[in-house]
Parts: C-alpha cells; sequence; structure tokens
C-alpha cells in the first residue's frame, strides 16, 4: 500500500506540475487555450508639421506612459536627416528631434503599435499630488466663480460627486450667467479643462490635465481629447470634461498626464499635430510570447520559443509524438488492438500529416502491397536475413521514386508526398507482414495491418488536429500531463475490450453452468 | 453478444493480459531469468542437469559458413526437427520425418531439398525468428515419436502438454492437438484444437478450436471424453520441478510424451498465453489465490503435486470467493 500511495502521489505530482503551468501560462502570462484568439492591435500615427524658420530646430514630443494595462510591441521615429534622441523625465517619456539649421515645411513622424491587456492599473505610488494653487480671477469671474461652486457644493454629498455636479453644471444646455461668465461658447477644449482644474484648486482638491486618444479604426487627423483627473481618497480618478462621467472609456489611450506642453517646437511655427489610427488583429499567442520575451519571463525565456524557427518547427513535430505515444497506448491497452510493431503506427501517422489522410492511405498501401509481391520473389531467392531486409529498403525506394514520376507525370501533385514516407520503417512493415504472411497466413496480416493503419488513422486525427496541434506546442507542459495519464494506463490491471471478446464463450457457459 | 461483461469475467477469475504482464510476469518473474527460457540450449543444459528427460540434441549451428556443415550433421539421421534457439511461439521450427536420397519429407507429405533446410537454417541463424531479430542460433533435436494414445488425436504432428507453474504448483493444464488447419503445429491461435485438463487426474474436461467449444477432433473426428493422459503424475512432477531449475514463478512448461523415452520436456515459457483459460473454462485467478494464500512454497516437487492435485481438481469443491481476491490486483 505504500508503494501504491508514492506511485499516486508521483502521478499528481506530475499531473499537477503540468497543469499548474498551463494555468499559469494561460492566466498570468495570458496565453490563449484556443489556436485561433486574435487580439485588437492598434497602430497610431502621430504627424507633427510646422515650417522652420532657418534656424537650429527642436521638436520636443510627448511621448504615451508604459502602463501595465497596454503592451507596447513597437514605437518608430522617423524624420529625414533629424537628430533623435528618447529622454524620460519625472512627468513622462518625451522624443526629441534636432537639426542645426533648417527651412521650410518639415514633417516628422512618431508611430505606435499597442495592444491592451487586461491587467488593472494600479495607482502607483509616487504619483502624489502636489497642493492645488489657488488661480487669481479678476474680480466678476471670481464672484462668478464662487457663487457656482457654492451651488454645486449644496447639491454634492463627497468629493467625487461635487466633481461630477461641477463638470455637469458647466456643462449644462441652458446656462446660467454665472456659467456664461465663466465659460463662452467658444471657448477652446484647453480653456475649458484648465478652468475645471482651477474651480477644483479653489475647492482646495487637486486636478490636472489628461490629454488621450480614442481609438477608432480607420481614422484620420485625429486630435487629443482632454479629460480631467482628480485626486479623491488616495487615487487618481479620471472625469469625462464633458459629460462629468466617471472612469477610463473603452479603448481610450492615455497620451499624456499633466500640465507639460504636448509638443515643442524651437525654431519653428505653425506647428500641428494629427492622429491616424488603424486597427488590425493578430494572433494573441504571438502577442504574448513576444511580449514574454521581452521581459524575460523565466518560463519562456528558458523554452523552445528561445530556440530558432526551424528548430521550433522540428519541436512542433516532436510535440506531436507523446499524442500518437498516448494514442497507441490506449489501443493496445485498453482496446487491444495488435499493430505490427509497437510504434511505427505513429511513424506513419506523422507521415500521414504530411500527405494528408487519403493521399498517404493510399500511397502506403500501394508501397506495401507492391513491396509484398516483389518481397515474395525475394524469398524465393535464398538471400541472407540481412541482405533481403537491405534489397526490401531499395525496392522500397524504388517503388516511391516510381510513384512520384508517374504521378507526377499524370499530374497528380499529391502523390509527390510520397517522401514523407519513413523508407525504413515501410521495408520494416513489409518484411514483418511478409514474415507473417508465410507463417500465420493472410488473415494474420490483415489482423496486424489493419489494426497498424487503424491506430495510424485514430493518432493522426488526433495530431492533426489544429487545437492539439496548437496546444502541444506551446503548453509542452502538456506532456506532463500526458505522462501522468500513461503512468496511470501502465497500471491498468483490467480486461482489454479485444479479451472481452476473446473470453467470451466463457460467459456463455460458466451462466449455463450454473442455470 | 459478442462481448463479455467484465464484471462476469472478473468474477469468474479470468486473468487479462494486462493483469498478467503486471501482476504475475513482472511480479513473479526476474528479468533476468528469462535467458534461462528464452535460450533453449540454456533450458536443455539446465533440465539435463536437473535430470529431466529432453529431447536428444543432434547438433548446433552458430555462424553463417556452419551452414555448410548441415548436411554432415543431417547425414545420419532420417528424422529431426530444426528449432531456432530464441524462437518463440513455435516460430521457425521444421519437422522432417523422412528422409530419401534428396529428399527431405515434412509431416504434412511436401518434400523439400537439402537448399531448403539450409535456406531455413540461414534464415534462423539471421535473427528472423527471434526476439526482437536477433543473430540466433540453430539447434537439431531428435524427432518426438507419437504416443499410440495420442494416435487418434493428432494430424500430423505431436501434441503436447501445457502445464502453468506458479510458484512451484501445477495450477492449470491443457493438451494442445495438431489438426490440420494448424498445419501439424500445436498452436492454438492457427487452429490446433486446446484440451483442457483436469489437474487430479489428467482427464479432459473441454475443448476448443478458435477460441469455439468442440467435442471432437476436427480431423480425425474422434470425441474427447474418452481421452485420457497416461504418465499424468510423472508430467506434473517434471513441471513443478522446473520451478526449481529455473526460478521463475509463474511458468509455462511444454511437455510431450515420447512412445519411448515417456515425459519429458520441450520448452520453457517465461509469458505463457491464456487461452489456456478458454480451454479449461476457468479462469487461474482463484487458483492463483490460493497459491499466494499459502505461508511457505513446499521444497519438494512431488509434494507441491499432491497439493495441487487435490486442490485444483475437477472434482475438488469450488473455492470460496474470499479467495479470488489475488495479489495480481494489488499494486506493488
Amino acid at each position: 500500500m505504500h508503494a501504491n500511495l508514492r506511485f499516486y502521489l508521483l502521478v499528481i505530482l506530475v499531473m499537477g506540475l503540468g497543469v499548474g503551468l498551463i494555468l499559469y501560462k494561460h492566466f498570468i502570462l495570458g496565453f490563449p487555450l484556443l489556436p485561433d484568439d486574435k487580439t485588437p492591435v492598434w497602430t497610431i500615427e502621430a504627424k507633427i508639421d510646422f515650417s522652420a524658420r532657418g534656424g537650429p530646430v527642436v521638436v520636443s514630443f510627448a511621448l504615451p506612459p508604459e502602463t501595465p494595462d497596454i503592451v507596447i510591441i513597437k514605437e518608430d521615429f522617423a524624420s529625414p536627416d533629424y537628430g533623435f534622441s528618447q529622454l524620460t523625465s519625472p512627468s513622462g517619456r518625451r522624443a526629441q528631434w534636432s537639426k542645426r539649421a533648417v527651412k521650410g515645411a518639415q514633417t516628422t513622424y512618431y508611430r505606435l503599435s499597442l495592444y491592451e491587456t487586461d491587467q488593472i492599473t494600479s495607482s502607483i505610488a509616487a504619483d502624489l499630488p502636489s497642493e492645488p494653487e489657488k488661480p487669481e480671477f479678476d474680480e466678476v469671474l471670481n464672484t462668478a466663480a464662487i457663487t457656482l461652486l457654492d451651488q454645486v457644493r449644496n447639491r454634492s454629498a463627497n468629493t467625487e460627486i461635487f466633481t461630477r455636479e461641477l463638470i455637469t453644471a458647466l456643462n449644462s444646455k441652458v446656462p446660467s450667467q454665472n456659467q456664461s461668465l465663466l465659460l463662452s461658447e467658444r471657448s477652446s477644449d484647453d480653456y475649458k479643462t484648465h478652468l475645471i482644474i482651477n474651480l477644483l484648486a479653489m475647492e482646495g482638491i487637486s486636478a490636472r490635465i489628461v490629454r488621450g486618444l480614442y481609438l477608432e479604426d480607420g481614422r484620420r487627423r485625429q486630435s487629443l481629447t482632454n479629460f480631467v483627473e482628480v485626486y479623491i481618497g488616495g487615487q487618481w480618478l479620471l472625469f469625462n470634461q464633458n459629460s462629468g462621467i466617471h472612469g477610463k472609456p473603452e479603448n481610450f489611450l492615455i497620451w499624456q498626464r499633466g500640465d507639460e506642453s504636448l509638443l515643442d517646437v524651437v525654431g519653428g511655427k505653425n506647428s500641428q499635430i494629427s492622429f491616424s489610427i488603424i486597427k488590425n488583429f493578430q494572433s494573441t499567442r504571438n502577442l504574448v510570447v513576444r511580449d514574454s520575451m521581452s521581459k524575460q519571463a523565466g518560463i519562456i525565456d528558458f523554452s523552445i520559443y528561445s530556440l530558432p524557427i526551424e528548430q521550433q518547427n522540428a519541436f512542433k513535430m516532436i510535440l506531436l509524438l507523446p499524442i500518437g505515444a498516448l494514442i497507441v497506448v490506449i489501443m493496445r491497452l485498453l482496446i487491444g488492438l495488435r499493430t505490427s510493431g509497437t510504434f511505427m503506427p505513429i511513424l506513419i501517422a506523422l507521415a500521414l500529416i504530411q500527405t494528408t489522410l487519403l493521399t498517404g492511405i493510399v500511397i502506403f498501401l500501394t508501397v506495401v502491397g507492391t513491396g509484398l509481391l516483389i518481397r515474395s520473389y525475394l524469398s524465393r531467392l535464398n538471400l541472407l536475413f540481412v541482405a533481403r531486409i537491405s534489397a526490401v529498403i531499395i525496392v522500397v525506394i524504388v517503388i516511391m521514386a516510381s510513384i512520384s514520376i508517374i504521378s507526377n507525370k499524370l499530374g497528380l501533385d499529391q502523390a509527390l508526398t510520397v517522401t514523407f514516407f519513413p523508407m525504413i520503417i515501410l521495408s520494416w512493415t513489409i518484411e514483418r507482414m511478409s514474415v507473417l504472411w508465410e507463417e500465420d497466413g493472410p488473415r494474420e496480416v490483415l489482423i496486424q495491418g489493419g489494426g497498424s493503419l487503424l491506430t495510424a488513422v485514430i493518432a493522426y486525427l488526433f495530431m492533426s488536429n489544429r487545437t492539439i496541434e496548437y496546444l502541444s506546442f506551446n503548453f509542452p507542459e502538456l506532456m506532463l500531463v500526458n505522462l501522468a495519464f500513461i503512468l496511470l494506463l501502465g497500471q491498468y490491471t483490467g480486461y482489454r475490450l479485444s479479451e472481452l471478446y476473446r473470453f467470451h464463450s466463457l460467459e456463455r457457459r460458466n451462466v449455463s453452468g450454473k442455470s | 453478444m459478442f462481448l463479455a461483461s467484465p464484471k462476469k469475467l472478473r468474477s469468474f477469475g479470468i486473468i487479462g493480459m494486462n493483469q498478467r504482464n503486471f501482476g504475475l510476469i513482472s511480479r513473479y518473474n526476474p528479468r533476468h531469468l528469462y535467458p534461462l527460457v528464452d535460450d533453449k540450449l540454456k533450458t536443455k543444459l539446465l533440465a539435463q542437469q536437473a535430470g529431466i528427460t529432453v529431447p536428444k540434441l543432434l547438433g548446433t549451428l552458430h555462424y553463417q559458413h556452419d551452414v555448410k556443415l548441415l548436411k554432415e550433421i543431417l547425414h545420419p539421421y532420417d528424422q529431426f526437427v530444426i528449432k531456432p534457439v530464441k524462437g518463440s511461439g513455435g516460430k521457425g521450427i521444421l519437422v522432417i520425418t523422412q528422409h530419401d536420397h534428396n529428399l527431405y519429407f515434412k509431416p504434412s507429405g511436401d518434400a523439400i531439398q537439402l537448399a531448403d533446410i539450409e535456406r531455413h537454417v540461414s534464415n534462423i541463424l539471421s535473427g528472423l525468428h527471434s526476439l526482437g531479430g536477433k543473430p540466433d542460433s540453430v539447434m537439431i533435436e531428435s524427432l518426438i515419436q507419437l504416443d499410440p494414445v495420442f494416435s487418434d488425436y493428432s494430424y500430423e504432428g505431436i501434441p503436447d502438454i501445457r502445464i502453468i507453474v506458479f510458484r512451484g504448483y501445477p495450477i492449470m493444464a491443457m493438451l494442445r492437438l495438431t489438426t490440420h488447419a494448424s498445419d501439424g503445429k500445436a498452436n492454438l491461435h492457427q487452429g490446433a484444437v486446446g484440451v483442457g485438463i483436469d489437474i487430479g487426474t489428467g482427464g479432459a474436461l473441454h475443448a476448443v478450436q478458435f477460441g469455439e467449444t468442440v467435442l471432437h477432433h476436427p480431423d480425425t473426428r474422434k470425441t474427447f471424453s474418452e481421452l485420457a493422459i497416461p504418465h499424468w503424475d510423472k508430467l506434473l512432477q517434471l513441471a513443478a520441478a522446473c520451478y526449481e531449475m529455473t526460478g521463475l514463478g509463474y511458468l509455462g512448461a511444454d511437455l510431450v510424451l515420447d512412445r519411448d523415452q515417456g515425459p519429458m520436456i520441450i520448452e520453457l515459457n517465461a509469458r505463457p498465453g491464456l487461452s489456456i483459460q478458454v480451454a479449461n473454462y476457468a479462469g487461474l485467478a482463484p487458483r492463483v489465490a490460493v497459491i499466494e494464500a499459502l505461508k511457505a512454497i513446499d521444497p519438494n516437487p512431488q509434494t507441491r503435486v499432491t497439493f495441487s492435485k487435490t486442490q485444483f481438481s475437477a472434482a475438488a469443491k469450488p473455492h470460496t470467493p474470499r479467495l479470488q481476491h489475488t495479489r495480481c490486483d494489488d499494486p506493488r
């Protein structure tokens, strides 16, 4: 019993490790469980136009911050003959283009590809607000502001509601006198944002401007939208300055926080910035692999993904073999199917993957059938065993070449895949079948040949399944789960399906014997 | 129904392949002892040392160039059997019953020439019939003479008696009769008739061919009910003694009755098949359980045979269900 316990512990350990790794990769690293899982990837292009005065030019442009809820795949900075550097300051990242002397219309580009993840942004501890500065309004405005604030204060219970009510009041369709004074219809977005921030500051509430971009596919000449971020209860809350709605809208990329300028052009004028946005879908798995590689997540960094592509492709095939092995174990231990050669069916299944099912079976039967005919002649030649099997190998190659050439002439391209069949295995199969034929007759050949082919086809159906192929390659941990199953099956002492037939006459006798 | 219910089979004590491999072979047969039975020359040598009768060895061939010597070795004999030393399942056995000028005759009457025998020998040496295709040796044995008691039950071949010996105790026996369908070979899946033999008396219990009950021999039409094997005690003792000889706990002993020399052992098998259960209409598990329940193995084969005869005789009362649980079911 003790050994038994140890065995099951081992199985559970192996199984647990496999399942655990799969869950880790799925939930923490974001590996999708299905091959068709796609993620929208946004490509944003910022185009900066200005006309240079002829002297030295420095263009400084704010870049979106790197937060955990977005993954930046690629950033490009394109501008002809400009010196370029990327600066990181406490207020965020900035790109800087510079040139000694330039005149006329200039354009620089910044391109960014990113996708959003499910991870929640944790507010950064260092991101504390500065003490709000009381604004200096002239007397009229000051009175209007104080009146408005009083009204809003009366209607609100806490800071959050206060902020919302303030924004709603400012955007009201039927403006009161105070509002009209503070905010005329022609006021720019920036003016409105700063007005809100100033009004909040009069109440002693810290707030800052947030500029962001609505991500919509196929949009051109977009500009950034202003939001207000208010520091409430130890964290920053985002408010839409036109509606007062709280929270980050969907598909909204925060480009810049704080009052620093978005774009500074020194030595130029009429600077303009416009954004265009394109959305496309990419395989989630590819994105996750790239992201994990760049983050150097240990489990990915030391995985098959770190191999050259060619080796990766080889492993795609190799990692399917355990699936085939499991099928063979099930077929032999549970079903009791007899096959010629234990793992020959797996190799045939691998060949079938290359040739497709029907073509593969036809080719297999043709090669083995023709081989058996020629082999029966060889057995009359009185050859030594090793020489005979070698002769069979050559015969097999000749048959395969003939199939290729003939089918090529006939225009049957599928049959050209005959070369994917393992020649040595086919030769051994022919040799074994031939001996079996001589010793046990054609019936046994049919049973074992049929069993092998059936196992191969079932293994093929599993191994060629897209989902299984995807899972076995991207979750090599599945091998551990597979191993646990094979270990369990290795201890199966019950009857095989074939034995229920083999011993069926016993049941009849025993029943009649009792009655 | 073509399928039996696994529950019923289990209640009859039928042992399946998985249980045999796991609970009997790998538990009771240490791997390092396999060569003793897989190599028939070694078995023969062991048996001779133990004073057990075996067919006389006429010659051996080990290398391809020895094939030239074949003619000389065979020259004095009219009847002989050529076997691969490491063959399995009766594969590669060539029986010659008559030699006339240049022609050799098989039991079926087919004539072959020396060149054919040489090719057969060469195939064996190349490993065609051995496990895993390893190079093999050839042994040439004297032909066993059919005992008249079987003459009515045998077609073109010598019947043999398979006795399953578990930890030294014979627990089940079966007589394998050659038929036309089996091409003179005593191989059940080729169409030989398997006759379950009562361990207590040596009398026939029940016969099957291709898994179905038969009441008389398909070729000679003789009914099996009158069949009883002579020298039964001697056969059981020979089989039981193989336990001391090889150390294998689960063993199939193949014996024959020679007209002149009486009972002898021709082959031992470390992985005996399960068809014997069909021929006996009984499962191995209850009998295995009886032996496993024993506190100690009796060192005397004679005593063990006596125990088996009383325990496993068809006349003995059926075993209590309590004993049906074998250690084969237990994990190690």
